[in-house]
């Protein structure tokens, strides 16, 4: 890991975004992931290092938040950091030059219009180097399908908040897995269990963010 | 019939009501159904609901306003009628409750003000105009519940108590970390709860949601340990949501709840009543251990 990386990944980790964000207050005043990222590509930095910086910053906020050592508010300014910093990415991106791990499409389910747990999870998986097609809420099966058919090296997120529509979440993955059946399916919400996870035949289940992440990570790998 | 604070300091504990979504749903709400959209157009089957909660004993019931708020009510196109469906909700629960009270229940808008999703200002509006026509429409108190975070919660309190003359009760949601104590998914614990809500002029507080009564009794003494006289209300889960045969089911019994109700009573809660998964069943056999 270079000095670049480092700097990028503390800024991202403690929620920096930019000089002028108050937030934290230890380091008001000082350079936040915006300019330290622009600096440092600036000063011949590879794009590489700065999106390794925005994965161990995304990385370690996200494994506090898995252990409630942090809360929403942290992850929440630790993504506008990283979205700071990615920000600068974005010709490299286009470029060809710095590549994502994957694409990880995320929505959640038909007749659920929550979206604070499934745009964690993006944040999060965004975090660690995946690229986010986020379809939003009240997310159909066939919306899903189509996805998948534009993007067919995905894997797909699905989000549930309320009891009532667990069924349609089982209902999508057997649509997914019907049509799809090498796509990887990921599920989680408050109500979601490992148990449930199994019975319908999603491919994972996590309680948190990172969990969803290293699943991804892993089964990439 | 004074204050709700007033009533609790005579040393009786008050019952409150159950949950209206898992009751609306028995009567044929859909997944994706605006459950507010019903005090319009399902009007009967909402005062039923709020009926079999005063039948069952409760001194306080709620309003069908969960969502009710303008950001929600704009997922279903109805963010423009929510002046006559928060209005039509409190109207409802005060045909039911005749001499009892309504305490009418607004919930979060979804929006994170951190994020920059609203400003301030469309937040306070939102819970103004809500607050508002629960007034007209006959309820007593204002109960902001579910709540996760301290910005969103006080801008509700500020916006009932600039715009109305609604006693405020403010319940927030927590969660059980890993390391054992309680937060909310923003943060915040019961006792900075406390002090905040204390503070912005809240004149009961206490929690809702949340897995079950052995939870809330935790959570109770924790909220006591920050102040011992402010009004404490909880309504508790019947404990989380489990699938059996494709149904949801939830695991506490009537029985389960009122055994441990005289406990929770006792560690310092003044009104008690449930959240999710339960029933007039529920209140009866609280208010029956309670009371």
């Amino acid at each position: 890991m270079s000095e670049t990386t480092d700097r990028i990944a503390l800024l991202v980790k403690r929620g920096k975004i930019n000089k002028a964000s108050p937030f934290p207050p230890d380091l008001k005043e000082q350079d936040g992931a915006d300019e330290q990222t622009k600096a440092a590509l600036d000063s011949g930095a590879k794009p590489s290092e700065i999106l390794d910086g925005c994965m161990k910053g995304m990385q370690e906020i996200g494994t506090l938040f898995s252990q409630n050592k942090v809360f929403v508010p942290d992850l929440l300014m630790s993504a506008k950091a990283m979205s700071a910093a990615m920000a600068h990415l974005k010709p490299h991106f286009q470029s060809g030059e710095v590549k994502r791990k994957g694409t990880f499409i995320i929505g959640t389910v038909t007749g659920d219009l929550h979206d604070i747990g499934k745009n964690l999870v993006s944040m999060v998986v965004e975090g660690c180097g995946w690229e986010i097609v986020d379809l939003g809420v009240d997310v159909g099966a066939d919306t899903f399908l189509e996805a998948i058919e534009q993007h067919p090296d995905c894997a797909v997120g699905l989000s549930a908040l309320l009891t009532t529509t667990m069924p349609a979440m089982s209902q999508t993955v057997a649509a997914i897995k019907e049509k799809s059946p090498q796509t990887r399916v990921l599920i989680g919400g408050a109500p979601i269990t490992r148990e449930f996870a199994d019975k319908i035949g999603a491919d994972c289940y996590s309680p948190d963010p990172q969990g969803a992440a290293n699943y991804l990570s892993t089964a990439a790998a | 019939m004074g204050k709700i604070s007033d009533m609790v300091k005579r040393n009786r504990v008050l019952i409150s009501d159950g949950a209206w979504g898992t009751s609306l749903q028995q009567k044929g709400l859909l997944a994706g159904e605006c459950p507010e959209e019903w005090n319009i157009s399902h009007r009967s089957d909402v005062l039923e609901i709020a009926r079999n909660y005063i039948y069952a004993g409760s001194d306080m019931i709620q309003t069908n306003s969960f969502g009710g708020s303008r950001f929600k009510l704009a997922h279903y196109g109805l963010d423009s009628k929510a002046e006559e469906i928060n209005r039509a909700a409190a109207e409802i629960s005060r045909e039911a409750a005749g001499d009892k009270l309504v305490i009418a229940s607004l919930g979060p808008t979804g929006k994170i003000l951190m994020m920059g999703d609203v400003s301030e200002e469309q937040l306070y509006e939102g819970f103004r105009e809500q607050a508002v026509a629960l007034e007209a429409g006959g309820a007593d108190a204002a109960c902001i519940e579910t709540m996760a975070a301290l910005d969103e919660a006080l801008c509700a309190v500020k916006a009932v108590q600039e715009n109305t003359n609604l006693e405020i009760i403010c319940t927030f949601t927590f969660d059980k970390t890993s390391a054992g104590d309680f937060r909310t998914m923003m943060g915040v614990s019961p006792s900075s709860m406390t002090t905040a809500l204390i503070e912005a002029g809240a004149e009961i507080i206490g929690s809702n949601c949340g897995n079950g009564m052995e939870q809330m009794i935790c959570i109770v003494k924790e909220i006591r340990n920050t102040s011992s006289d402010i009004p404490v209300l909880i309504h508790a889960n019947a404990g989380l949501p489990v699938v059996k045969d494709g149904n949801n089911t939830f695991p506490e019994t009537p029985e389960d709840m009122a055994g441990l109700a005289p406990k929770l009573a006792e560690v310092g809660a003044n009104i008690i009543g449930g959240c999710c998964g339960t029933t007039p069943a529920h209140i009866a056999a609280i208010a029956g251990a309670v009371q």
